[in-house]
């Protein structure tokens, strides 16, 4: 066993943490936030610079060959900074998609362009009655001459609203919640037949609500197997999950520190409030909810690239389970030690405790993962 | 020993419900069902029913408009009310500076300002807390210097809520440099229309707008608004702060939030079954009930001794209706999070969705869940921290 980063990650880590130091103050999120898209192309181009954008994708594919551990150094950060652009969507979600299941003539088209930072995707795996189950599916898609027809509603796609394309999931046989017959279909953004409403999310982040109403996609549309799509989906939302919980403990690790920084500078009764030992303790809390929680982000991205479907499963929704409570304690406790300035969008506080928050609510909350760990038998197993 | 409601309580219970469902505006309601706040006029028009009725003040005495009622028919008249749901009697007025101006202040001040507040023509809030004084409220600075027949108020509040509604303000000042913390405040009655006061408007983290700082820059306060004594004002504001002890528990407003969740939950389906009817669901409810049993038992016991104390005397007790009752707000809040799952993560604020003509992202029923999640916790912050509480019940009452 090896908990020491190689050297290359060293580096990884310390480019990506400085840029996130030197360009994401709480005014430049402001700022981003109010252009276009909710994000800033600048830094798009700059995570594009420093190859983040090409990160997981195989070299022979145009990428630099990381994997999970390499995605969570850059999900740190991007938490740390509570970061706007749609990385997750493009580069873990869609880019996982191709990664494990386009041919190697979609990937020769797309890989390069998205690594270059010319192309944006999502992913658009639910749909408003699935709730978090990846299998409920409804939005059809016929083959028709040269290609297929796709119709159905999908909904919460992440950056949908500013994507130059949506991968979208889409049943080719079978009923609505079973679990073959799911094919995954790329579909433009102009695609005739696709309405986009976008809206902000909670956490400052935007998101959209997809129609597709008999949009029509070629044959080269189609990713993968047009039935039997549901394994490369359900792998890649354990990679995204992975990545969501270093997401969050970059979050906490913040959140943490401008708390204690708060404890020691905020004086009542004539000292500072971290004097009180009650406090102490709350402070003392939330570093164990820190811990433990990058102790399990640690172990989900070890174990997300699993070749096991049932090992990797158990291992993320352990690691979802414990991110969904810690971000529960430490976001209740932060906002609880600020006192009033915890409850303002003046402060930086509150943001994250909203970021996290919804955090529990992407890719399955903890109720959802507890279900799926305890039918998978939990993680302490008959010796074998 | 007999822990059931009389048939006269219970007479009584069901003469406020019918009123509640038969005078409360609908589209009030219907606001507060789907987790809003009212607005001004809401609850300006709500109070004028209530006054109507007699019923604004029911706590009050009855010279000054009160109903005589014991302290359960007020509990259960407070617990109808929220129940409705009904917007509960702004607490600025009713419960905080008016009982302060019937017990303290003078012939003048109560014929000038009771009347108007049981009718709400007056809006007040609260000017206490200041940003280096919060949890330590005695270390205020706002200064009140004496000028012939007025005072002169220099300094600024904050977490004011509602002051962008308000006629009046009511503020602790120092007008005593020299003396120890508690001992050189006053109690001042501030007309916001002052020249010199300044409102600006904070944001919370729900995206809604409901506490504000106050400025207060040479402000002229004529000295006949001050109430009481100079230089006595903390016992008037420790009487104030202890007056709350029939309303804070807000067991009402938790029983609704519970039917609510009940309702909404019917309507989900999570894994291809009602989330209702999952076991793991219907336990973590039932175990937020049992808390919430306890916490009206003991809500009754404290009002049930109440006759038995000193006026003005805070029962420690009602420290414990304030730590149990904001953590049962917010795990029904936490509730309803899980309800609505992912379609909480849409932001669309209330004003928006108003002037839309497009149906709301998600179910219509959305929109208010996280944000009132968000906002809900306020509850454990203000009006005493719950820290504060737990130390004020370790010193009063265990003698720690
Ligand atoms: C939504 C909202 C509405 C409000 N409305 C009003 C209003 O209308 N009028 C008004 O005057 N005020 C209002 N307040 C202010 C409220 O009363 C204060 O926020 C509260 O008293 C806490 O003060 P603070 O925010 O300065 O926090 P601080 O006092 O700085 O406390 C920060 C943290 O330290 C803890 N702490 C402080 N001292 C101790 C101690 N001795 N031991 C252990 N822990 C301690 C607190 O519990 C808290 O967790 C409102 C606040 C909010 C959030």
């Amino acid at each position: 066993m090896d908990f020491d980063p190689s050297d290359e990650q060293r580096l990884l880590k310390e480019s990506v943490d400085r840029l996130v130091a030197d360009h994401y103050g709480f005014d430049d999120r402001r700022r981003y936030q109010a252009g276009p898209g909710g994000f800033s192309e600048a830094m798009w181009a700059r995570y594009a610079e420093l190859g983040l954008l090409g990160l997981p994708f195989a070299e022979a594919d145009g990428g630099f060959g990381g994997g999970p551990v390499e995605t969570a150094i850059v999900m740190e950060a991007f938490g740390r900074g509570l970061v706007l652009e749609p990385y997750l969507a493009t580069v873990v979600l869609a880019g996982g998609l191709l990664r494990h299941a386009a041919d190697a003539g979609q990937k020769a088209g797309l890989v390069p362009e998205i690594a270059a930072g010319r192309l944006r995707l999502a992913f658009g795996y639910a749909e408003p009655q699935s709730r978090y189950d990846l299998f409920d599916v409804e939005t059809r898609a016929e083959r028709v001459e040269g290609g297929w027809r796709i119709s159905g509603r999908k909904g919460l796609v992440l950056h949908g609203d500013s994507a130059d394309a949506v991968i979208v999931t889409a049943r080719t046989a079978g009923d609505r919640r079973d679990r073959a017959g799911i094919g995954l279909f790329l579909v433009r953004a102009d695609a005739p037949g696709l309405t986009r409403q976008g809206y902000p999310t909670q956490d400052g982040l935007r998101a959209a609500e997809l129609v597709l109403d008999g949009v029509r996609v070629g044959g080269e549309a189609l990713i993968g197997d047009p039935g039997g799509a549901l394994p490369v989906v359900e792998r890649v939302a354990d990679e995204a999950v992975a990545a969501l919980c270093a997401e969050a403990v970059g979050c906490f690790d913040e959140m943490n520190a401008i708390t204690l920084d708060y404890l020691k500078t905020r004086q009542q009764f004539g000292t500072t409030i971290g004097s009180f030992q009650v406090l102490q303790h709350r402070a003392v809390d939330m570093f164990v909810e820190l811990e433990q929680s990058r102790s399990m982000a640690l172990y989900a991205g070890m174990m997300a690239d699993d070749e096991d479907p049932q090992e990797r499963a158990r291992a993320v929704s352990a690691a979802k389970v414990q991110i969904g409570k810690s971000a529960r304690a430490i976001g209740r406790e932060a906002i609880q030690l600020h006192g009033g300035v915890g409850m303002t969008m003046e402060h930086r506080i509150g943001h994250y405790f909203k970021r996290v928050t919804m955090l529990d609510l992407l890719l399955g909350d903890v109720g959802h993962h507890l279900a799926r760990l305890a039918a998978l038998d939990g993680l302490v197993r008959e010796q074998a | 020993m007999d822990l059931r409601f009389t048939d006269d309580e219970l007479a009584f219970r069901d003469e406020v419900r019918a009123f509640c469902r038969t005078a409360l505006p609908a589209g009030i309601r219907d606001k507060l069902v789907a987790g809003g706040s009212p607005s001004k006029d809401d609850m300006v028009r709500w109070t004028r029913i209530l006054a109507d009725r007699g019923w604004a003040v029911p706590h009050w005495p009855v010279e000054h408009g009160g109903t005589g009622w014991s302290p359960i028919k007020q509990y259960i008249f407070t617990e109808e009310l929220a129940q409705t749901p009904a917007p509960a009697p702004l607490a600025f007025g009713v419960n905080m500076v008016g009982p302060v101006i019937y017990t303290f202040g003078s012939e003048a001040q109560k014929r000038r300002f009771l009347p108007r507040i049981v009718r709400l023509d007056d809006w007040w809030c609260q000017g206490f807390s200041e940003p280096g004084a919060g949890s330590d409220l005695a270390s205020l600075r706002t200064r009140a210097v004496r000028d012939g027949e007025f005072y002169v108020v220099n300094g600024q509040k904050t977490w004011t809520t509602l002051a962008q509604h308000a006629d009046w303000i009511f503020c602790l000042v120092r007008t005593d440099p020299a003396a120890k913390k508690q001992a050189g405040i006053s109690f001042l009655l501030i007309d916001m229309r002052s020249p010199g006061i300044t409102v600006r408007p904070i944001q919370t983290i729900d995206g809604g707008h409901e506490v504000n700082e106050v400025f207060l820059d040479e402000v002229r306060v004529p000295v006949e608004n001050r109430v009481g004594e100079e230089n006595r004002g903390w016992d008037y504001a420790k009487f104030l702060l202890g007056n709350e002890r029939v309303t804070i528990a807000r067991v009402g407003v938790s029983k609704e939030r519970i039917r609510r969740i009940k309702a909404l939950a019917a309507q989900q389906s999570v894994g291809g079954v009602r989330l209702l009817d999952r076991q793991d669901f219907r336990e973590k409810l039932a175990a937020v009930e049992v808390e919430l049993k306890a916490l009206e038992m003991t809500q009754l016991r404290v009002l049930a001794n109440e006759a038995k104390r000193e006026t003005g005397k805070q029962d420690p007790a009602s420290s414990i209706l304030k730590i149990k009752g904001s953590e049962i707000q917010q795990a029904t809040s936490e509730l309803l999070l899980e309800v609505v799952g992912p379609y909480a993560l849409p932001y669309q604020p209330r004003e928006e969705l108003d002037g839309r003509n497009e149906p709301p992202i998600g179910p219509d029923w959305a929109s208010t869940i996280a944000p009132s999640y968000f906002n809900l916790r306020k509850v454990s912050i203000y009006g005493g921290s719950n820290e504060i509480q737990r130390s004020i019940i370790a010193k009063a009452i265990l003698g720690l």
